[in-house]
């Protein structure tokens, strides 16, 4: 199937990324941890779509994947694509700047491929976080707390520009294996997983890498609207979104990948978070519950025109990496 | 007056001012009178009913004001204010 997979490519695939049907092949078993990434499951939220009769909604489980986020599956084509180029090799580490999900994945992804990491994180941030990453053998660099994000960025590029020969700087913002790892994965995943029934995507912007690779590739396969999900204020609490208006437009974002943006403010998509707990038993971040709640948007935009239709979104984690920091930690990084 | 710190995407309302000195005995005259002087501020920082936002986070001197008195909280002209966004840190 793989093999088929990369003739039909334009992109051609890497050995690992076209893994659709490997795992049931393989009677639930398999090599690698990493071999684990990316065909997650599809689930239909049904106490959600009573809101909107005749349109269903469905949503890509990526906390299901073994780094417990969306993350992995850009950390490790990016990972793999590295190795394959020689940007990493014996005596390279992999930095970056990241306290969240992509440390996560990084982590995971490197220490199952012996790819020594370094994350660059304020000193400020929540203890799970460190210890999360320091689980899996990362190396940490703590960088000034009153200079927040910014600031371990910034210490992340002076480390590589001091010894540039023991770094590489993956930067997800602006690197195509982000976007590819959706292109080859979560896209044809959801065309299969709906047998082609998919008319609806929506997904929000962080990296972008998500919402490019995967409009692209549904477009390629369909009569598919792709729409775009932006915080609605550069003030946000949605965690991992990027309003793009007051940000730094990351590299790989091109709004003709997509065919809508829509702005969702931070209340609806909490909101949503709660109700997906206590309606579907889905604990999920604030990113998921902003998804689903432009997932039923889009739902009752057709149901109000009569119309039939399948929406599919993304779940990107879990809620338990959001649980409020206690007192004790009650330094926040910004 | 206290110091109030001014996260990155609010300072569109402060002219670009990372710290601004507001007079107030406590959080809400503080907000109020930040308001005053930098109209449409304050409704990114609490909702219609008054409160702070759920993610929004206000320190004074370092302490969370949901862990002391929430907008009855004291304000000292040498205290530091700052709000802060709760989202950590970002991807």
């Amino acid at each position: 199937m793989s093999e088929r997979a990369h003739v039909l490519d334009p992109h051609g695939a890497p050995a690992g990324v076209a893994l659709a049907g490997a795992l049931a092949a393989s009677n639930g078993r398999v090599d690698s941890i990493l071999d684990l990434v990316g065909n997650t499951p599809l689930v239909r939220l049904r106490a959600i779509e009573a809101e909107c009769p005749g349109v269903e909604i469905w949503a890509k489980c990526e906390f299901a994947n073994p780094g417990g986020s969306v993350k992995d599956r850009a950390a490790l084509r990016i990972v793999r694509d590295a190795l394959a180029r020689g940007d990493l090799r014996d005596g390279v580490r992999l930095i970056d700047s990241t306290s969240g999900n992509t440390g996560i994945a990084y982590s995971m992804v490197g220490a199952a491929l012996g790819v020594p990491i370094t994350l660059v994180m304020p000193e400020n941030v929540s203890v799970p976080r460190k210890q999360i990453t320091r689980a899996y053998g990362t190396e940490l660099v703590f960088s000034d707390p009153m200079e927040g994000s910014d600031g371990a960025i910034v210490l992340a590029r002076r480390l590589v520009d001091e010894q540039p020969g023991r770094y590489y700087y993956p930067n997800q913002y602006a690197n195509d294996s982000n976007w590819l790892a959706h292109y080859h994965g979560t896209a044809p995943e959801i065309w299969a997983q709906t047998e082609g029934r998919v008319t609806h995507f929506v997904a929000g912007v962080g990296t972008s890498g998500t919402i490019m690779g995967t409009s692209r590739r549904l477009h390629e396969l369909g009569d598919v609207r792709c729409v775009a999900l932006q915080p609605d204020d550069a003030m946000h609490g949605l965690e991992g979104l990027k309003h793009i208006p007051s940000s730094l437009v990351p590299p790989i974002y091109d709004e003709r990948a997509f065919d809508e943006t829509m702005w969702m403010p931070t209340d609806e998509g909490w909101d949503m978070a709660e109700r997906l707990e206590h309606a579907e038993g889905l604990f999920v971040g604030h990113s998921s519950g902003a998804n689903v709640a432009g997932a039923l948007r889009l739902g009752k935009q057709l149901a109000a025109q009569g119309r039939t239709g399948v929406v599919v979104t993304v779940l990107c984690d879990r809620g338990d990496r959001y649980f409020a920091p206690l007192r004790w930690e009650k330094h926040y990084v910004w | 007056m206290a110091t109030v710190r001014i996260p990155t995407p609010l300072r569109k309302f402060t002219q670009g001012k990372e710290e601004v000195s507001v007079a107030g005995g406590n959080v809400r005259d503080l907000l109020a009178n930040l308001e005053t002087a930098y109209p449409g501020i304050k409704e990114r920082i609490c909702d219609d009913a008054g409160a702070v936002r759920r993610f929004v986070n206000v320190f004074v001197a370092d302490e969370d004001i949901r862990f002391l008195e929430n907008l009855d909280t004291a304000v000292k002209d040498s205290d530091e204010v700052s709000i802060v966004p709760a989202i950590a840190g970002g991807r």
